[in-house]
């Protein structure tokens, strides 16, 4: 049987070879291919240790000191840790939101995107027009999302307030610290909802042809065929789509920064961490601090996701 | 894996083409998601081709006296925009192509060479991946002033305040996240097509290149799409990484038309949408080789 | 000529690019390295550094831009030597500023006046000028105080500034019958009768973190003297005090009159009020309003100093930053750098830019008003006539404070005047910290 990839035709093993008789280890590697291993592998660890771990783990130590940026770094001890969890009143709101970001982006924006890229891949006519239409947010940059939040929402001036008629008493989106995180909220799952998209779009493409038949059968069977057939052969894109919005919301910056910096309601570790960090303040042991806090939070998720890899290895 | 296991389980197809009922519901249902999507996009398309003194005067949410596409201009020579637009595709194309390019080999060797420490590997950069970009700023500050480059290379002498440093770190930080796509994807490729062809001797590279790399084309455009995406709108390594303001990418550029005092708004939506515009560009190029697959899975019977 | 960003190292990319077939670009970026054509272009070419002086601007927007850009020129023309211009946008420049000095700085770059500067200068990143200012002639002695650093070297040319003051509209104060307010109570009276004839009192826009500041700095320079106010952002007195508590008191017992929802409103929209007439009074600095109202209704802005509340402090504080330049301590040519500093410090030199930027006000007494407009003549009468000049909030003390403090505390007091208690204990815990930092 022919197995269609990527539009070639792909011939299939002429003899498959008896699997024990396949050991592991460099052995079965000429010099060749060790020498194109050594520098297309070494490379990349390389830069990755370089440029990512190494400067990763000496933030880790400089949250243990205080510094401007310029002077002597003087050991702090715990004590950046303290002032942080006891002193700082932007921390607690900020772990809150970022929770509300992971929950919505992970309960709302991704099964919204994944919907829609199941539609569209039924291959329903215009469906290059939808895609383009919900990619766009994604390829709006800081500024653009900013104004557009600021063309909406505004409190005197804005387009929902207007629609509302509600000029005489305008409801306060982006002012009132209980409401304007809800509609981040919503303006971070409009932009999350077209990267599920293209994911699971591309996913889907890799996904046999014939088992998309299966989804797309006729009746009441149509879901359970999705649900029993086509999401579990997702599994990895579904992995992958995990991933991403763990970290997007981890990482999530851009919008409540365009918005109003961060403040006011709309606090998120990593701006508390830019604050400190990279603006004019340079509180460089303090900020780093909350980033290793980030990072322990980041590190909980990876941990549980390569367990769960480690596990389904053995498995296969 | 999953697909292999599941592949043979062919339902009966019943007669008839199927979901002709639902097709009304699916278009008027995404044709209403799209709007919603698009709507707000149009206002601010809308505002960049009003002047300031009449949105200033009856709101965002009102008919316009004039349009005219006087801001686009304004915006493209005021910013400078040309010049950081050339500093932005310096940093994007070449930061996309050589992180998939490593990034696909290392997802190969760990997804489908079966070398020890592949996991390991994998762990490495994943977790490195999920790591706030700001964590980092400052150690890798002091590094990049701390390596010096010859004039032809860096008129600051050092790698700080060069283009190359943002490029590296580009690189450096998106190859955990592309690395980890791809082994996924790799991993659901069936194993036989490899082996055939290591019985036909062929090497690591051939392996790589000519038979899994066309595999992954779907996954590529995808992850090219969003690479381009999102280095292409990253501000914060060229922020934090350059002092010369003509060295800056075109997202920095967009805050030359912010002013100390006073920002017109519906000039800055006049920029923000060129500079958008190449992202877009980039995405209807590659988005063909996500949906060219597509329909062909659905036309086959 | 001006080397300005319009044709400096970038119009050299530009040529690379063209030097460089588009063909073999594609080439070299497509195998991956890019390692052919990339390097030539990462670049801005030339011969090696240049002997010109090198001036970072965080003057971005159009304005500004040409306004230096023609005081620059002057300075070519006059001297013979060449000024390279390094722009970069106003916000990126600030919160870049550590960086900058400990990377490649220009030889000399605009900043601020006040603690703002002397927090670098403690640092040790900048030059000292001081041998400069023995010759510089027609500034007062306040503005070399804000121009002083800790330890008594100046550091700083002072090139403009602009007051904060309280602004309203002339036609709306004739038609209603409304006097200046002098002191406090009659402000307070001010306000309630605007708020009778269904006008909102006070315009006010904070989404931005900084506007509000403005008002905090009056209340409390008024209520206080200059002296406490300045003691207080150098951390020297407690937020905790009977002093701040009464501060934010004041600022209470105000707040009913101000436009609701001041965190979501950013102070353009506020001072559009203004010029609307749907608000009666906006504590801002010239160039809010100023920028806001259209040419044919600029004649009717005006403004009063913000009224007396302690008749020991009267209104003798005027809250005015000063803009200006500095040298970097890593300055590559610092014999240029002081020549055009030297000029910069002329009186000739800040009427060239204020040509183009009229909404300012040029520090030097020796410049000449005569091309001012009334406005900024009534700005610079109501300088010279001041006792001691704040530069403002962020410009008085640490920038991690204000940055991560106040603008917090001072936005969590807009939304929630009545726990002033809970406000002081965290902005003085939190002092604690950062003013322990060093």
């Amino acid at each position: 049987m022919n197995r269609t990839t990527g539009g070639r035709p792909v011939t299939p093993p002429k003899t498959v070879a008896p699997r024990p008789a396949r050991r592991r280890g460099p052995r079965r590697h000429t010099r060749r291919d060790l020498a194109v291993l050594c520098v297309l592998l070494g490379l990349p660890v390389l830069l990755d240790l370089a440029l990512v771990w190494g400067p990763t783990l000496a933030s880790v130590a400089l949250s243990f000191t205080t510094w401007d940026g310029v002077g002597d770094i003087r050991w702090a001890g715990l004590g950046n840790y303290a002032d942080l969890f006891a002193d700082y009143p932007r921390f607690w709101p900020a772990v809150r939101n970022n929770l509300l970001w992971l929950a919505a982006l992970g309960l709302l924006a991704t099964p919204f995107g994944l919907l829609l890229a199941v539609l569209i891949d039924r291959g329903v006519r215009f469906s290059r027009f939808y895609q383009s239409t919900l990619y766009m947010p994604v390829v709006l940059s800081l500024a653009v999302v900013g104004f557009i939040a600021q063309l909406i929402l505004s409190r005197d001036q804005g387009a929902l307030n207007a629609l509302l008629g509600r000029q005489d008493n305008p409801v306060d989106w982006l002012g009132d610290p209980d409401l304007n995180i809800w509609m981040v909220l919503l303006a971070a799952c409009w932009r999350h909802t077209g990267y599920v998209m293209i994911l699971y779009l591309a996913g889907l493409k890799s996904v046999d042809p014939e088992l998309k038949e299966a989804a797309a059968i006729d009746g009441a069977n149509e879901r359970q065929a999705f649900f029993r057939v086509v999401l579990p052969a997702l599994r990895p894109v579904n992995v992958i789509v995990g991933v991403i919005t763990v970290i997007e919301a981890l990482r999530a910056f851009d919008i409540v920064y365009a918005v109003n910096k961060g403040r006011n309601g709309l606090e998120l570790l990593s701006v508390l961490v830019t604050d400190n960090i990279i603006g004019e303040a340079s509180r460089i042991g303090f900020g780093s601090a909350i980033a290793v806090v980030l990072l322990l939070v980041s590190l909980g998720f990876i941990i549980t996701y390569l367990v769960q890899e480690l596990r389904g290895e053995q498995r296969r | 894996m999953t697909v292999s296991a599941v592949r043979v389980r062919r339902p009966p197809r019943p007669g008839g083409p199927p979901g002709r009922r639902g097709r009304f519901g699916v278009h008027a249902f995404l044709l209403a998601v799209s709007l919603a999507f698009l709507a707000p996009l149009l206002l601010a398309v809308y505002a960049s081709l009003r002047p300031y003194e009449e949105t200033a005067r009856d709101g965002y949410f009102s008919l316009p006296d004039r349009l005219s596409f006087d801001y686009y201009r304004q915006a493209f020579t005021d910013s400078g925009m040309g010049r950081h637009f050339l500093n932005s595709l310096l940093i994007t194309v070449p930061g996309v192509l050589i992180t998939l390019f490593l990034a696909s080999f290392t997802a190969f060797a760990v997804a489908r060479l079966r070398l020890r420490g592949s996991l390991v590997l994998l762990m490495v950069f994943t977790a490195g991946n999920l790591l706030p970009q700001q964590v980092i700023v400052t150690p890798l500050y002091a590094l990049f002033n701390k390596v010096p480059l010859p004039y032809w290379m860096s008129d600051s002498l050092t790698l700080y305040d060069s283009l190359w440093a943002v490029l590296a770190v580009q690189v450096a930080f998106q190859l955990g996240f592309c690395v980890f796509v791809l082994a996924n994807f790799m991993r659901t490729l069936p194993p036989e097509i490899l082996e055939a062809a290591i019985v036909d001797g062929a090497g690591v590279w051939t392996r790589y290149r000519h038979v899994t790399l066309p595999l992954c084309r779907p996954a590529l455009a995808a992850l090219g799409t969003l690479q381009f995406t999102w280095m292409y709108n990253d501000f914060l390594w060229g922020l934090v990484f350059l002092s010369t303001g003509d060295k800056l990418p075109v997202t920095s550029a967009l805050n030359n038309l912010r002013g100390q005092f006073f920002t017109d708004h519906n000039l800055l939506a006049a920029g923000s949408v060129l500079v958008a515009l190449p992202t877009i560009v980039v995405f209807l190029l590659l988005q063909r080789h996500f949906i060219a697959g597509l329909t062909l899975g659905a036309n086959k019977g | 000529m001006v080397h300005s960003s319009d044709n400096g190292p970038g119009g050299c990319a530009h040529r690379a690019v063209r030097g460089v077939s588009r063909r073999s670009l594609l080439r070299g970026a497509a195998a991956g390295a890019g390692a052919v054509a990339v390097p030539a272009l990462l670049t801005a070419c030339g011969d090696g550094p240049g002997d010109g002086v090198t001036l970072g601007s965080n003057a971005s927007d159009a304005v500004p831009k040409r306004a230096y850009a023609d005081a620059f020129a002057a300075y070519e023309k006059k001297s013979k030597k060449d000024v390279k211009v390094n722009t970069v946008n106003h916000e990126n420049f600030q919160e870049n500023i550590n960086r900058y000095l400990q990377g490649t700085p220009d030889d000399v770059f605009t900043w601020f006046a006040g603690y703002r500067m002397q927090y670098f200068a403690r640092k040790g990143l900048l030059a000292d000028i001081s041998d400069l200012w023995r010759g510089f002639d027609g500034f007062s002695e306040a503005v070399r105080k804000q121009s002083t650093g800790e330890d008594g070297k100046q550091y700083f040319v002072p090139y403009y500034y602009y007051p904060w003051a309280v602004f309203h509209r002339k036609s709306v104060f004739r038609t209603r019958g409304y006097e200046i307010p002098e002191n406090f109570d009659q402000y307070r009276a001010l306000a309630r009768r605007m708020q009778k004839d269904g006008l909102t009192p006070f315009a006010l826009g904070d989404k931005e973190g900084w506007p509000a500041m403005g008002t905090f700095d009056y209340l409390d320079m008024r209520a206080n003297g200059y002296d406490f106010h300045i003691a207080l952002m150098r951390g020297e007195k407690s937020w905790t005090s009977p002093q701040v508590r009464q501060v934010f008191d004041l600022w209470r017992g105000l707040l009913p009159y101000h436009q609701k929802g001041a965190n979501g409103r950013t102070w353009q929209e506020a001072a559009q009020s203004l010029q609307q007439k749907k608000t009666g009074m906006a504590v801002l600095g010239l160039p809010h309003p100023g920028q806001q109202f259209t040419a044919e209704n600029r004649a009717d802005l005006d403004f009063f100093p913000f009224p007396e509340i302690d008749p020991a402090f009267g209104k003798e504080a005027v809250e005015a930053p000063v803009d200006g330049f500095l040298m970097a301590k890593k300055a590559r040519n610092r014999a240029a750098a002081e020549d055009l500093l030297k000029y910069l410090a002329t009186p000739q030199a800040e009427l060239i830019y204020l040509k183009s930027d009229p909404n300012n006000v040029a520090v030097n007494s020796r410049a000449g008003t005569g091309s001012y407009d009334a406005l900024q003549k009534k700005a610079a009468r109501l300088v010279s006539g001041a006792r001691q000049i704040s530069q403002f909030m962020d410009r008085d003390t640490r920038p991690d404070f204000a940055s991560t403090v106040l603008i917090q505390a001072i936005q969590q007091f807009i939304g929630d005047p009545d726990d002033i208690d809970g406000l002081v204990n965290g902005i003085e815990r939190q002092k604690k910290q950062i003013f322990a930092a060093d």
